[in-house]
């Protein structure tokens, strides 16, 4: 898809629209995906529909967070409207919109809660948290595993993930050696 | 920052050490940074305790945004202030950003490659299991939670139920479970 055009306004629309998302995406910015969908590929019509999975596709595969599938969409976008320094400048709107409200929130929270750490409130709260956020913990790993949920088929890929829990769980070993087995692993068809 | 952890436990040097390591956190971490997150600060550096970590994670998680950046500007601005919050965004962000703009570019090629696709599917079953195992690692810490270990057990059992096996929605889950643990952890502190 190419072709299309933007206007500073449309630009600052996108640069709003990311910046309200920000707000929304408790619990992860992927939360808010549907709503990307909604308005960059349905209603503006600025990314076609494999550029925006290819988008959550390439940043899931890639190392680092998965946040930067919000960087490749605003690429996407800037490269359709036909150059590739357009596609860095909406890097730039989208990224500086999805991170500015929720970092700046983050931290100003942060903070608070640190200057006043030896509140009762403050301290209940971090420690009350404690056992919901690491089951949410072991509830990702359960959930990422369930996608496969074949056990004819699937069963090598819940093993090597059980076994890559136990092994990162009770040993020292590095968490590369592990990704790398996998990899190895998936790359001859064993998983 | 008033409070710096006491200089008799490691702690970053410098912000160029902050950026460093979070630019290396982030490049190995493959399907999620969290686990590689709390692998190497918490059990490797010794930058922090399993349960200063589970109290920072708490707060990373219920803020809007994407939670591992919460979770590393947090840890930046522990030492350093803003600044280092600014430094561990940017490791997080810098590099990982520039190696999926390079991977756009050969997406379209390699997209459909078997060996490719099943090395991520490889790598995908390994990350669900460093996730479980950080989460299984910090479940040592219900041992000193003000709520005991029997409360804390139930409520990450709870928590555990609703999102992995009963699979409602997380903006339901977290502050409802939230709101009672606690308000359970604030009566048991002492005021």
């Amino acid at each position: 898809m190419s072709g299309i055009t933007l206007q500073w306004a449309d630009w600052l629309q996108l640069f709003m629209q990311y910046l309200s998302l920000s707000l929304l995406s408790v619990g992860g910015a992927i939360s808010t995906a549907p709503e990307m969908h909604r308005y960059l590929v349905d209603e503006t019509r600025w990314l076609s529909e494999q550029q925006f999975t290819a988008s959550i596709a390439i940043a899931q595969a890639a190392p680092g967070p998965n946040i930067l599938f919000v960087a490749l969409m605003g690429w996407h976008v800037g490269i359709n409207t036909g150059s590739i320094l357009m596609g860095l400048f909406g890097v730039m709107v989208t990224m500086v919109g999805i991170m500015l409200p929720s970092t700046t929130l983050t931290y100003l929270a942060a903070q608070w809660g640190h200057r006043n750490r030896n509140l009762r409130g403050v301290r209940a709260f971090k420690q009350g948290m404690g056992p919901i956020v690491i089951a949410l913990l072991v509830a990702t790993g359960w959930v990422l595993t369930s996608t496969h949920n074949d056990a004819a088929r699937d069963w090598p890929l819940w093993l090597l993930t059980a076994v890559s829990a136990v092994v990162i769980w009770r040993t020292k070993l590095h968490l590369l050696w592990m990704l790398g087995a996998g990899a190895l692993l998936g790359w001859f068809g064993l998983v | 920052m008033e409070s710096r952890p006491s200089p008799d436990r490691p702690q970053p040097q410098s912000l160029s050490d902050l950026y460093i390591s979070f630019t290396l956190l982030a490049l190995q971490g493959f399907g999620g940074v969290l686990a590689i997150v709390q692998h190497e600060l918490v059990e490797k550096k010794r930058w922090m305790t399993r349960e200063e970590f589970v109290e920072e994670w708490a707060v990373a998680q219920i803020m809007p945004g994407p939670n591992v950046v919460n979770l590393s500007l947090m840890i930046g601005a522990r030492y350093f202030g803003l600044p280092g919050a600014l430094a561990a965004l940017a490791g997080m962000l810098t590099l990982p950003l520039v190696i999926v703009l390079l991977l756009t570019f050969g997406y379209a090629q390699f997209a459909d490659h078997p060996g490719l696709q099943g090395a991520l599917r490889g790598m995908g079953a390994v990350a669900a299991g460093l996730i479980t195992a950080a989460g299984l690692r910090l479940l040592s810490t219900l041992k000193t939670n003000p709520l005991g270990l029997p409360l804390g057990i139930a409520f990450a059992a709870a928590c555990f139920i609703a999102i992995a096996l009963l699979r409602w929605p997380l903006l339901y889950v977290l502050p409802s479970l939230g709101v009672v643990a606690c308000v359970l952890t604030y009566r048991k502190l002492k005021p």
